[in-house]
Protein backbone atom coordinates (compact mmCIF):
# COMPACT_ATOMS: atom_id res chain seq x y z
CA UNK A 1 0.00 0.00 0.00
CA UNK A 2 1.25 3.46 -0.86
CA UNK A 3 1.67 5.84 2.06
CA UNK A 4 2.70 9.47 2.27
CA UNK A 5 4.45 10.40 5.47
CA UNK A 6 6.33 13.56 6.33
CA UNK A 7 9.30 12.59 8.46
CA UNK A 8 11.38 15.34 10.03
CA UNK A 9 9.91 17.80 7.55
CA UNK A 10 10.63 15.74 4.45
CA UNK A 11 7.83 14.02 2.56
CA UNK A 12 8.23 10.38 1.67
CA UNK A 13 6.03 8.32 -0.61
CA UNK A 14 6.56 4.62 0.01
CA UNK A 15 4.97 1.32 -0.82
CA UNK A 16 4.73 -0.75 2.36
CA UNK A 17 3.17 -4.01 3.43
CA UNK A 18 0.22 -3.31 5.78
CA UNK A 19 1.95 -5.25 8.56
CA UNK A 20 5.04 -3.03 8.48
CA UNK A 21 5.45 -1.38 11.87
CA UNK A 22 6.18 2.32 11.93
CA UNK A 23 9.48 1.71 13.72
CA UNK A 24 10.66 -0.65 10.99
CA UNK A 25 9.55 1.79 8.32
CA UNK A 26 11.56 4.54 10.01
CA UNK A 27 14.66 2.41 10.59
CA UNK A 28 14.77 0.11 7.59
CA UNK A 29 13.00 1.96 4.79
CA UNK A 30 14.09 5.50 5.66
CA UNK A 31 17.39 4.48 7.29
CA UNK A 32 16.79 6.63 10.38
CA UNK A 33 18.27 4.35 13.03
CA UNK A 34 18.21 6.82 15.93
CA UNK A 35 14.84 5.36 16.96
CA UNK A 36 15.61 2.17 18.87
CA UNK A 37 13.65 -1.02 19.29
CA UNK A 38 13.81 -2.10 22.91
CA UNK A 39 11.15 -4.45 24.19
CA UNK A 40 9.01 -4.52 21.03
CA UNK A 41 5.95 -4.96 23.28
CA UNK A 42 4.94 -1.31 23.89
CA UNK A 43 6.46 -1.34 27.38
CA UNK A 44 9.88 0.32 27.26
CA UNK A 45 9.34 3.44 25.15
CA UNK A 46 12.73 3.27 23.38
CA UNK A 47 10.89 3.49 20.04
CA UNK A 48 8.96 6.66 20.96
CA UNK A 49 8.52 9.15 18.11
CA UNK A 50 6.09 11.99 17.57
CA UNK A 51 3.12 11.51 15.27
CA UNK A 52 1.47 14.86 14.62
CA UNK A 53 3.29 16.28 17.62
CA UNK A 54 2.43 13.59 20.17
CA UNK A 55 4.66 10.83 21.51
CA UNK A 56 3.67 7.32 20.45
CA UNK A 57 5.38 3.96 20.60
CA UNK A 58 6.30 3.25 17.00
CA UNK A 59 6.54 -0.51 17.62
CA UNK A 60 2.77 -0.51 18.18
CA UNK A 61 1.73 1.64 15.23
CA UNK A 62 1.46 0.37 11.67
CA UNK A 63 3.16 2.49 9.02
CA UNK A 64 -0.17 2.56 7.17
CA UNK A 65 -1.78 4.14 10.25
CA UNK A 66 0.70 7.00 9.97
CA UNK A 67 -0.26 7.65 6.34
CA UNK A 68 -0.81 11.40 5.93
CA UNK A 69 0.85 12.22 9.26
CA UNK A 70 3.88 14.25 10.25
CA UNK A 71 6.41 12.12 12.12
CA UNK A 72 9.34 13.49 14.09
CA UNK A 73 12.20 11.24 15.16
CA UNK A 74 15.25 12.03 17.27
CA UNK A 75 17.10 12.96 14.05
CA UNK A 76 14.57 15.77 13.55
CA UNK A 77 15.13 17.40 16.93
CA UNK A 78 18.36 19.33 16.40
CA UNK A 79 18.38 22.40 14.14
CA UNK A 80 19.72 22.13 10.62
CA UNK A 81 23.02 23.70 11.73
CA UNK A 82 23.46 21.02 14.38
CA UNK A 83 22.34 23.12 17.35
CA UNK A 84 20.85 20.67 19.79
CA UNK A 85 17.19 20.85 20.82
CA UNK A 86 16.93 22.29 24.37
CA UNK A 87 15.87 18.85 25.63
CA UNK A 88 18.91 17.18 24.06
CA UNK A 89 21.13 19.88 25.52
CA UNK A 90 19.55 19.41 28.95
CA UNK A 91 20.17 15.64 28.82
CA UNK A 92 23.81 16.29 27.90
CA UNK A 93 24.39 18.90 30.58
CA UNK A 94 22.63 16.95 33.34
CA UNK A 95 24.16 13.58 32.56
CA UNK A 96 20.68 12.28 31.70
CA UNK A 97 22.06 9.18 30.02
CA UNK A 98 24.58 6.45 30.49
CA UNK A 99 24.39 3.77 27.79
CA UNK A 100 22.09 5.97 25.71
CA UNK A 101 19.79 3.25 24.44
CA UNK A 102 16.62 4.69 25.99
CA UNK A 103 17.67 8.30 25.31
CA UNK A 104 16.02 8.94 21.92
CA UNK A 105 12.72 7.67 23.32
CA UNK A 106 13.19 9.62 26.55
CA UNK A 107 13.85 12.85 24.63
CA UNK A 108 10.78 12.33 22.43
CA UNK A 109 8.54 11.45 25.40
CA UNK A 110 9.88 14.35 27.46
CA UNK A 111 9.35 16.93 24.72
CA UNK A 112 5.80 15.64 24.20
CA UNK A 113 5.26 15.90 27.97
CA UNK A 114 6.44 19.52 28.09
CA UNK A 115 4.19 20.38 25.18
CA UNK A 116 1.18 19.16 27.18
CA UNK A 117 2.43 20.44 30.52
CA UNK A 118 5.06 23.19 30.06
CA UNK A 119 5.56 23.67 33.78
CA UNK A 120 5.62 20.20 35.37
CA UNK A 121 6.56 19.34 38.93
CA UNK A 122 9.19 16.70 39.53
CA UNK A 123 6.41 14.21 40.33
CA UNK A 124 4.55 15.06 37.14
CA UNK A 125 7.72 14.38 35.17
CA UNK A 126 8.19 11.01 36.87
CA UNK A 127 4.58 10.07 36.13
CA UNK A 128 4.76 11.57 32.63
CA UNK A 129 7.73 9.34 31.77
CA UNK A 130 6.07 6.17 33.08
CA UNK A 131 6.09 4.77 29.57
CA UNK A 132 9.88 4.90 29.23
CA UNK A 133 12.27 2.52 30.95
CA UNK A 134 15.94 3.24 31.68
CA UNK A 135 18.11 0.47 33.08
CA UNK A 136 21.17 2.64 33.80
CA UNK A 137 20.44 5.95 35.43
CA UNK A 138 17.87 5.24 38.10
CA UNK A 139 15.95 8.06 36.40
CA UNK A 140 17.21 10.85 38.70
CA UNK A 141 19.31 12.63 36.10
CA UNK A 142 16.67 12.13 33.44
CA UNK A 143 14.16 13.91 35.66
CA UNK A 144 16.77 16.61 36.36
CA UNK A 145 17.28 17.02 32.62
CA UNK A 146 13.57 17.49 31.96
CA UNK A 147 13.28 19.95 34.84
CA UNK A 148 16.20 21.88 33.34
CA UNK A 149 14.60 21.87 29.89
CA UNK A 150 11.43 23.24 31.48
CA UNK A 151 13.51 26.11 32.85
CA UNK A 152 13.61 24.92 36.47
CA UNK B 1 8.02 -9.09 16.07
CA UNK B 2 5.93 -8.39 13.02
CA UNK B 3 2.28 -9.42 12.72
CA UNK B 4 1.29 -12.13 10.26
CA UNK B 5 0.17 -10.80 6.88
CA UNK B 6 -3.22 -9.21 6.57
CA UNK B 7 -5.13 -7.01 4.18
CA UNK B 8 -5.81 -3.46 5.27
CA UNK B 9 -8.86 -1.39 4.37
CA UNK B 10 -10.00 1.95 5.68
CA UNK B 11 -13.53 3.00 6.53
CA UNK B 12 -14.70 6.59 6.31
CA UNK B 13 -17.84 6.09 8.35
CA UNK B 14 -19.37 3.64 10.82
CA UNK B 15 -21.77 2.40 8.13
CA UNK B 16 -18.90 1.74 5.74
CA UNK B 17 -16.92 -0.02 8.46
CA UNK B 18 -19.84 -2.36 9.23
CA UNK B 19 -20.38 -3.04 5.54
CA UNK B 20 -16.69 -3.88 5.10
CA UNK B 21 -16.56 -6.16 8.12
CA UNK B 22 -19.67 -7.93 6.83
CA UNK B 23 -18.03 -8.39 3.46
CA UNK B 24 -14.87 -9.97 4.93
CA UNK B 25 -16.56 -12.06 7.61
CA UNK B 26 -15.24 -13.58 10.81
CA UNK B 27 -11.56 -13.23 9.93
CA UNK B 28 -11.76 -9.44 9.84
CA UNK B 29 -11.23 -7.14 12.83
CA UNK B 30 -11.81 -3.46 13.45
CA UNK B 31 -8.64 -1.47 14.10
CA UNK B 32 -9.07 1.67 16.22
CA UNK B 33 -6.01 2.79 18.22
CA UNK B 34 -4.59 -0.70 17.92
CA UNK B 35 -3.03 -0.76 21.37
CA UNK B 36 -4.70 -4.00 22.40
CA UNK B 37 -5.03 -5.60 18.96
CA UNK B 38 -1.55 -4.98 17.53
CA UNK B 39 0.33 -6.43 20.54
CA UNK B 40 -1.88 -9.52 20.31
CA UNK B 41 -1.22 -9.78 16.58
CA UNK B 42 2.53 -9.49 17.12
CA UNK B 43 2.33 -12.38 19.59
CA UNK B 44 0.07 -14.36 17.18
CA UNK B 45 -2.66 -14.39 19.84
CA UNK B 46 -4.82 -12.80 17.17
CA UNK B 47 -4.41 -13.42 13.46
CA UNK B 48 -7.08 -11.54 11.52
CA UNK B 49 -6.69 -11.70 7.76
CA UNK B 50 -8.26 -8.26 7.25
CA UNK B 51 -8.07 -5.12 9.36
CA UNK B 52 -10.77 -2.51 8.86
CA UNK B 53 -9.19 0.73 10.08
CA UNK B 54 -11.87 2.88 11.71
CA UNK B 55 -9.51 5.40 13.33
CA UNK B 56 -10.24 7.97 10.61
CA UNK B 57 -13.98 8.02 11.32
CA UNK B 58 -13.61 11.46 12.84
CA UNK B 59 -17.28 11.97 13.71
CA UNK B 60 -16.93 9.26 16.37
CA UNK B 61 -14.49 11.31 18.44
CA UNK B 62 -16.39 13.66 20.74
CA UNK B 63 -17.42 14.31 24.34
CA UNK B 64 -20.84 15.95 24.69
CA UNK B 65 -23.11 16.97 27.53
CA UNK B 66 -26.38 15.16 26.74
CA UNK B 67 -28.47 16.24 29.72
CA UNK B 68 -28.52 13.42 32.26
CA UNK B 69 -25.43 11.76 30.78
CA UNK B 70 -22.23 12.49 28.93
CA UNK B 71 -22.00 11.02 25.44
CA UNK B 72 -18.51 9.93 24.41
CA UNK B 73 -17.75 8.92 20.83
CA UNK B 74 -16.21 5.45 20.68
CA UNK B 75 -13.06 6.68 18.95
CA UNK B 76 -12.29 9.27 21.62
CA UNK B 77 -8.75 8.63 22.81
CA UNK B 78 -7.85 8.01 26.45
CA UNK B 79 -5.85 11.26 26.48
CA UNK B 80 -8.94 13.21 25.41
CA UNK B 81 -11.09 11.51 28.05
CA UNK B 82 -8.42 12.21 30.68
CA UNK B 83 -8.21 15.93 29.88
CA UNK B 84 -11.87 16.67 29.07
CA UNK B 85 -13.29 19.60 31.10
CA UNK B 86 -16.82 18.22 30.56
CA UNK B 87 -15.84 14.89 32.11
CA UNK B 88 -13.84 16.59 34.86
CA UNK B 89 -17.07 18.28 35.88
CA UNK B 90 -19.64 15.52 35.33
CA UNK B 91 -17.79 12.20 35.44
CA UNK B 92 -14.44 12.85 37.13
CA UNK B 93 -13.99 9.16 38.01
CA UNK B 94 -13.86 8.27 34.31
CA UNK B 95 -11.46 11.08 33.42
CA UNK B 96 -9.17 10.11 36.29
CA UNK B 97 -9.25 6.39 35.42
CA UNK B 98 -8.48 7.16 31.76
CA UNK B 99 -5.31 8.87 32.98
CA UNK B 100 -4.20 5.55 34.47
CA UNK B 101 -4.49 3.51 31.27
CA UNK B 102 -1.04 2.41 30.13
CA UNK B 103 1.22 5.45 29.74
CA UNK B 104 1.01 8.75 27.82
CA UNK B 105 2.13 7.19 24.54
CA UNK B 106 -0.56 4.52 24.85
CA UNK B 107 -3.16 7.14 25.80
CA UNK B 108 -2.32 9.12 22.65
CA UNK B 109 -3.53 6.16 20.56
CA UNK B 110 -5.91 3.95 22.54
CA UNK B 111 -9.65 4.66 22.42
CA UNK B 112 -12.50 4.21 24.88
CA UNK B 113 -14.54 2.16 22.40
CA UNK B 114 -11.54 -0.01 21.64
CA UNK B 115 -10.78 -0.91 25.23
CA UNK B 116 -14.44 -1.68 25.94
CA UNK B 117 -14.82 -3.83 22.82
CA UNK B 118 -11.63 -5.67 23.78
CA UNK B 119 -13.37 -6.54 27.09
CA UNK B 120 -10.20 -7.24 29.03
CA UNK B 121 -11.06 -7.71 32.74
CA UNK B 122 -7.62 -6.26 33.58
CA UNK B 123 -8.29 -3.00 31.71
CA UNK B 124 -9.30 0.10 33.64
CA UNK B 125 -12.17 1.55 31.62
CA UNK B 126 -14.44 -1.50 31.24
CA UNK B 127 -14.68 -1.71 35.05
CA UNK B 128 -14.93 2.06 35.47
CA UNK B 129 -17.81 2.42 33.03
CA UNK B 130 -19.43 -0.62 34.65
CA UNK B 131 -19.23 1.05 38.08
CA UNK B 132 -20.76 4.21 36.62
CA UNK B 133 -23.72 2.34 35.11
CA UNK B 134 -22.77 3.29 31.56
CA UNK B 135 -24.63 2.26 28.42
CA UNK B 136 -22.82 1.33 25.22
CA UNK B 137 -24.39 2.23 21.87
CA UNK B 138 -23.62 -0.39 19.26
CA UNK B 139 -24.15 -0.19 15.50
CA UNK B 140 -24.59 -3.22 13.25
CA UNK B 141 -25.97 -4.05 9.82
CA UNK B 142 -29.55 -3.85 11.19
CA UNK B 143 -29.22 -0.54 13.01
CA UNK B 144 -28.21 0.47 16.48
CA UNK B 145 -28.92 -0.98 19.91
CA UNK B 146 -28.02 0.01 23.44
CA UNK B 147 -26.36 -2.42 25.83
CA UNK B 148 -26.01 -1.74 29.53
CA UNK B 149 -22.44 -2.23 30.74
CA UNK B 150 -23.81 -4.70 33.31
CA UNK B 151 -25.09 -6.92 30.43
CA UNK B 152 -22.15 -6.46 28.07
CA UNK B 153 -19.29 -8.56 29.43
CA UNK B 154 -19.72 -12.28 28.81
CA UNK B 155 -16.31 -13.87 29.43
CA UNK B 156 -12.57 -13.37 29.07
CA UNK B 157 -12.19 -10.95 26.11
CA UNK B 158 -15.78 -11.82 25.21
CA UNK B 159 -18.72 -9.47 25.06
CA UNK B 160 -22.24 -9.21 23.74
CA UNK B 161 -20.84 -7.52 20.61
CA UNK B 162 -21.40 -9.48 17.38
CA UNK B 163 -18.52 -9.70 14.91
CA UNK B 164 -20.23 -7.24 12.58
CA UNK B 165 -21.14 -4.73 15.27
CA UNK B 166 -19.07 -1.81 16.51
CA UNK B 167 -19.43 0.42 19.54
CA UNK B 168 -20.20 3.95 18.43
CA UNK B 169 -20.87 5.74 21.72
CA UNK B 170 -20.40 5.34 25.46
CA UNK B 171 -23.03 7.03 27.64
CA UNK B 172 -21.97 7.78 31.16
CA UNK B 173 -24.55 9.04 33.67
CA UNK B 174 -23.57 12.32 35.30
CA UNK B 175 -22.13 11.77 38.75
CA UNK B 176 -23.90 14.83 40.19
CA UNK B 177 -21.16 15.54 42.68
CA UNK B 178 -20.92 12.01 44.09
CA UNK B 179 -17.69 11.10 45.86
CA UNK B 180 -15.44 8.75 43.94
CA UNK B 181 -12.18 6.87 44.00
CA UNK B 182 -10.00 4.88 41.63
CA UNK B 183 -7.54 2.47 43.17
CA UNK B 184 -4.98 0.76 40.96
CA UNK B 185 -2.48 -1.58 42.56
CA UNK B 186 0.38 -2.59 40.30
CA UNK B 187 4.12 -3.16 40.37
CA UNK B 188 5.15 -0.70 37.66
CA UNK B 189 3.27 2.50 36.84
CA UNK B 190 2.43 1.46 33.28
CA UNK B 191 1.28 -2.08 34.10
CA UNK B 192 -2.21 -3.46 34.21
CA UNK B 193 -3.71 -3.51 37.68
CA UNK B 194 -3.04 -6.59 39.79
CA UNK B 195 -6.33 -5.51 41.32
CA UNK B 196 -8.15 -2.25 40.65
CA UNK B 197 -11.29 -0.63 42.03
CA UNK B 198 -13.52 2.05 40.53
CA UNK B 199 -16.06 3.37 43.02
CA UNK B 200 -18.51 6.21 43.56
CA UNK B 201 -20.90 7.01 46.38
CA UNK B 202 -23.60 9.64 46.33
CA UNK B 203 -27.00 10.51 47.70
CA UNK B 204 -28.71 8.05 45.34
CA UNK B 205 -26.51 5.03 46.02
CA UNK B 206 -23.12 3.72 45.06
CA UNK B 207 -21.29 1.76 42.39
CA UNK B 208 -18.21 -0.39 42.86
CA UNK B 209 -16.48 -2.39 40.12
CA UNK B 210 -13.34 -4.48 40.24
CA UNK B 211 -10.48 -4.71 37.73
CA UNK B 212 -8.74 -8.07 37.19
CA UNK B 213 -10.86 -10.00 39.67
CA UNK B 214 -12.38 -12.52 37.26
CA UNK B 215 -13.02 -13.38 33.64
CA UNK B 216 -14.90 -10.11 33.18
CA UNK B 217 -14.89 -6.78 35.01
CA UNK B 218 -16.89 -7.40 38.17
CA UNK B 219 -19.69 -5.29 39.61
CA UNK B 220 -19.47 -5.63 43.39
CA UNK B 221 -23.23 -5.48 43.99
CA UNK B 222 -22.99 -6.94 47.51
CA UNK B 223 -20.92 -3.95 48.60
CA UNK B 224 -23.46 -1.45 47.26
CA UNK B 225 -26.34 -3.39 48.77
CA UNK B 226 -24.66 -3.50 52.19
CA UNK B 227 -24.02 0.25 52.06
CA UNK B 228 -27.65 0.87 51.11
CA UNK B 229 -28.69 -1.27 54.09
CA UNK B 230 -26.60 0.90 56.38
CA UNK B 231 -23.46 -1.23 56.76
CA UNK B 232 -20.21 0.42 57.80
CA UNK B 233 -17.51 0.88 55.18
CA UNK B 234 -15.42 -1.87 56.79
CA UNK B 235 -18.32 -4.33 56.79
CA UNK B 236 -19.30 -3.47 53.20
CA UNK B 237 -15.70 -3.77 52.01
CA UNK B 238 -15.46 -7.24 53.53
CA UNK B 239 -17.95 -8.31 50.82
CA UNK B 240 -15.74 -6.93 48.01
CA UNK B 241 -14.98 -10.31 46.46
CA UNK B 242 -18.48 -11.81 46.83
CA UNK B 243 -19.14 -11.62 43.07
CA UNK B 244 -15.52 -12.13 42.00
CA UNK B 245 -13.76 -15.25 40.75
CA UNK B 246 -10.11 -14.19 40.52
CA UNK B 247 -7.37 -16.22 38.89
CA UNK B 248 -3.78 -16.65 40.00
CA UNK B 249 -0.89 -15.46 37.87
CA UNK B 250 2.75 -14.45 38.30
CA UNK B 251 1.72 -11.37 40.26
CA UNK B 252 -0.77 -12.74 42.74
CA UNK B 253 -2.44 -15.84 44.15
CA UNK B 254 -6.21 -16.08 44.41
CA UNK B 255 -5.99 -15.46 48.18
CA UNK B 256 -3.78 -12.39 47.72
CA UNK B 257 -6.09 -10.91 45.08
CA UNK B 258 -9.11 -11.50 47.27
CA UNK B 259 -7.45 -9.80 50.23
CA UNK B 260 -6.26 -6.93 48.05
CA UNK B 261 -9.77 -6.38 46.67
CA UNK B 262 -11.15 -5.98 50.19
CA UNK B 263 -8.40 -3.55 51.19
CA UNK B 264 -8.73 -1.49 48.02
CA UNK B 265 -12.53 -1.38 48.19
CA UNK B 266 -12.29 -0.13 51.78
CA UNK B 267 -9.84 2.58 50.72
CA UNK B 268 -12.02 3.47 47.75
CA UNK B 269 -15.14 3.77 49.90
CA UNK B 270 -13.32 5.89 52.47
CA UNK B 271 -12.15 8.21 49.73
CA UNK B 272 -15.62 8.28 48.12
CA UNK B 273 -17.49 9.06 51.32
CA UNK B 274 -17.77 12.75 51.89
Amino acid sequence: MEIRVTVNGKQHVSDVEPRTLLVHYIREVLGLTGTNVGCDTSSCGACSVHVDGEAVKSCTVLAVQADGSAVTTIEGMAAADGTLHPMQKAFMENHGLQCGYCTPGMVMAATSLLKENPNPTEEEIRIGLEGNLCRCTGYHNIVKSVLAAAGK
Amino acid sequence: MIPASFDYVRAGSAAEAISLIGQYGDEAKFLAGGHSLLPMMKLRLAQPTVLVDIARVKDLSYIRDAGDHIAIGALTRHMDVETSPVLAQHAPLLAHAAGHVGDPQVRHRGTIGGTIAHADPASDLPATTLALGATYVVQGPNGTREIKAADFYKGFLESDLAADEMITEVRVPKMNGAGWSFQKFNRRAQDWAIVGVAAWRGSNGSGVALVNMGQTPVLATSVSKALADGASIADAAALAAAEASPSKDNNASVEYRTHLAKVLVRRALEESTK
